[in-house]
């Protein structure tokens, strides 16, 4: 729907034009955040999370956990060759891949805590959005100067040194993106093995291309989209929104206290005169160190991220000027209402909802540490042949075919007897196994492996058996006497 | 004459006109980077259409410059399975066919190549569970015409039973019955019904055993034995075993006495390689009823 071809003189004497499609723009380019640095108590709180998160992140792979003679000796280990996934005491086997499912359902059940408690802290100072955007920002702030300072150079035409300054930030941030790739591949390899291969050009073609890959996605999430990420790419944000209640304390700027907005002198002149007069003095310091550059005086956003980097500002400018610290806080909806009545403020951080999510989390962990802490050494697993399901032999004999898989997760070699209860005259071979206690076939199986064998059961008088009954398949740890046993069918007919 | 956009009063856009329960679609520009990725992605189609196989045409494609094709990789991959393969092949070639099952990784490689082998060859007849069908043999009872033992069925595998080469097993059942027959038609009905009382099975009223045993010893012993137990030699059934190849009912073993047997299975040696031959023995003697 083109309008073009109107010339302006057909417009003359038109009423005024309101906004046509054509005049909207195509696309919104992004406006440079130039964050200011900030003091206070929540940014100190950040820096701490951010040390202490990145610390884990680029150390963890180094920490040494010994588990046995021929075992990997790393505390924390993808182990993708051999399918093994090892966590301190824990090793966890694909089969086990449930114990992941616990975590997830944990690591939501916490989300949703947290944000019943205090809204997007998450978002604030755990994502690793925020934190690698934070350390980011804290380069390009010790290369280029704060935020006056790069405002200024940004609006000046390029110099040497200005060039000297912008690639030395970008060298720096693409350094920290490397060594975040590094570390990512260090997890599934042995951590010491690898960083001396991958110096010298020996390590697999695979962990060159990784840190290739988590080093551009650092760079250009962290160092080039920054905010962008959350306003854009992110669904914790739309997602968030909807687990936060009017209890939850978000980061708020009490305008029952701050409006209306004035500057200190025409304050001043107000509260002699009499008047009406807010405690925000419109300096802006809120706006300027904001991550993401959201006014939070504008009332709760999808921009922000509660981390209270506002509130460290504010209050420094209130201590300033001489009133109350506060103006912006963690605080709740109902607070507002509630002080405009002259109420007591409520911070009921315990309250049924958290209650449940916290006993959720409780539950959940439980269950988990439980399913931990009696984790069997020994699996067995009996497959009954679909088809067929009996084969009669010449004797009138009926033979039941199985597929048994032992798997042993200690890290020594381990033999095992396998025999079967409650059928009566039963013989029992196992493929490729000589070896016999008794009647019963020996089974050697390999440190921290599994073995998969073939076994036919066979009942000497089919007759006397009901056409289908239990049979219960039984390993015995020669030595030990350690068991494991499962069971499953006999068929006649 | 251009549309006139409504206004959204709390941000000041404009909305696309779109409305949903009264929430209203904010008309929003996209971020400068997804769009240039967007264009990039185009450019990107682009590219590829000339350089991979993409347009289809009428009766053939666009070949693209690269003259890539999804069939070379399926070579490549079948080519770089072969040489993984190589060593265990190679191992399994050499291992004599009794040793394979004492090394559980040979027996875990074979039994698994055994398996496909079976189902692409061997189901065909004997079915994907090789429990067969009347004609066919079932391979995982015992009861075996030409021995059940590993190398016997390798044998077996190799060459096959009755067919125009001179190393296939060969034996006949000859045909007993019919105008010019060893047998009358009421000698064959004694005789089936001796076979049956053989695999201990019920008889037929007024069936004479003294009279069955005498024509069994006369017509049939020469090859299924005195007692009945067959020859693996010749591929004579052993008849006092429950499992009959062609089923044990009266009338189908008249049938059989009558008109004789011989079916036959192909040889396998000059189709498939020999480690796979080896596997297939190694796989069928591990279904159960192997000796």
């Amino acid at each position: 729907m083109s309008d073009v071809l109107a010339s302006p003189a057909a417009k003359k004497g038109a009423p005024p034009v309101l906004p046509e499609y054509d005049d909207e723009p195509l696309y919104e380019g992004r406006r440079e955040i130039y964050q200011q640095s900030v003091k206070g108590r929540l940014r100190t709180i950040k820096w701490v999370v951010l040390v202490g998160c990145l610390a884990v992140y680029y150390f963890l792979p180094f920490l040494r956990w010994y588990r046995g003679p021929n075992q990997p000796d790393q505390a924390v280990l993808v182990d993708l060759a051999h399918n093994r996934f090892y966590f301190f005491f824990i090793e966890i086997w694909p089969q086990e891949v449930y114990y992941f499912t616990g975590l997830l359902v944990m690591a939501a059940l916490v989300l949703f805590l947290m944000n019943a408690v205090a809204g997007r802290v998450w978002c604030g100072y755990l994502c690793p959005q925020t934190v690698w955007t934070d350390l980011f920002t804290t380069v390009e702030r010790w290369v280029e100067g704060d935020r006056r300072e790069r405002m200024l150079a940004d609006a000046q035409p390029m110099t040497a040194a200005k060039f000297g300054r912008k690639t030395l930030k970008h060298v720096l941030w693409l350094m920290i993106a490397w060594w975040t790739g590094g570390a990512w591949v260090l997890y599934f390899a042995d951590a010491p093995t690898l960083v001396k291969d991958l110096a010298t050009f020996q390590a697999p073609m695979v962990a060159y291309v990784w840190i290739g890959i988590l080093t551009f996605t650092t760079y250009s999430l962290a160092g080039l989209m920054k905010e962008q990420v959350c306003l854009y790419m992110c669904p914790w944000p739309r997602i968030q929104a909807a687990l936060t209640d009017q209890y939850a304390l978000n980061v708020t700027y009490r305008y029952d206290r701050g409006e209306p907005r004035m500057s200190m002198k025409a304050a001043a002149r107000a509260r002699e005169a009499d008047q009406p007069a807010g405690d925000c003095i419109d300096c802006r310091q809120c706006v300027v160190v904001c991550p993401t550059g959201v006014d939070i005086r504008d009332g709760s956003q999808m921009g922000c991220i509660q981390c209270g980097l506002c509130i460290d500002a504010c209050n420094s400018v209130m201590t300033k000027v001489n009133r109350p610290l506060g103006l912006i806080a963690y605080d709740n909806d109902v607070n507002i209402d509630r002080r405009r009545q002259g109420l007591d403020e409520v911070y009921p951080i315990i309250r049924p909802r958290t209650l449940v999510y916290a006993g959720l989390i409780a539950a959940v962990g439980l269950v988990m540490l439980y399913g931990l802490m009696t984790r069997s050494f020994t699996d067995l697993s009996v497959l009954h042949d679909r088809n067929p399901l009996y084969v009669q032999l010449s004797d009138g004999s009926v033979r039941n075919s199985y597929t048994v898989r032992i798997s042993n997760k200690r890290p020594v070699h381990r033999i095992f007897v396998l025999a079967v209860d409650e059928l009566p005259l039963a013989r029992l071979t196992a493929v490729g196994i000589s070896m016999t206690a008794g009647d019963w076939p020996v089974i050697d199986v390999g440190p921290d492996s599994t073995r998969e064998i073939i076994v036919h059961l066979t009942a000497q008088k089919p007759a006397d058996l009901p056409p289908s009954s239990r049979v219960t398949f039984r390993i015995t740890e020669l030595g030990t006497g350690e068991k494991a046993s499962m069971s499953d069918h006999f068929i006649v007919r | 004459m251009a549309v006139q956009p409504e206004i959204d009063h709390a941000t000041g856009r404009t909305t696309t006109g779109h409305e949903w329960d009264g929430i209203k679609e904010l008309n929003s520009p996209l971020p400068k980077w997804w769009l240039y990725i967007f264009y990039a992605t185009i450019v990107w189609s682009v590219g590829y259409w000339i350089v991979y196989p993409s347009w289809p045409l009428v009766t053939n494609y666009t070949k693209g410059v690269l003259g890539y094709a999804s069939r070379q990789d399926v070579t490549r991959e079948l080519d770089a399975l072969k040489a993984l393969r190589a060593e265990r092949a190679g191992a399994l070639a050499r291992t004599p066919l009794e040793d394979i099952a004492k090394d559980p990784t040979l027996l875990t490689f074979a039994l698994a190549q055994g398996k496909a082998a079976f189902g692409d060859n061997c189901a065909p007849c004997h079915g994907l569970s090789a429990t067969g069908s009347p004609s066919f043999p079932n391979l995982r009872d015992d009861t075996w015409l030409w021995g059940g033992g590993i190398a016997d069925i390798h044998q077996t595998i190799s060459f096959g039973i009755r067919n125009a080469d001179d190393r296939s097993r060969q034996g006949q059942m000859p045909a007993l019955g019919g105008p010019n027959g060893a047998l009358k038609p009421d000698e064959v009905i004694t005789v089936a019904n001796f076979v049956r009382a053989l695999s201990g099975q019920p008889t037929r009223q007024g069936y004479d055993p003294a009279k069955g045993k005498e024509l069994f010893a006369s017509n049939c012993a020469a090859c299924h034995g005195d007692e009945g137990r067959g020859n693996r030699e010749l591929g004579a059934p052993n008849l006092t075993s429950r499992n009959f190849l062609y089923g044990s009912d009266e009338k189908t073993i008249i049938e059989t006495i009558n008109l004789g047997r011989g079916g036959v299975m192909p040889g396998w040696a000059g189709r498939l390689d020999e480690t796979t031959v080896k596997s297939l023995a190694v796989y069928v003697h591990a279904l159960g009823g192997g000796q």
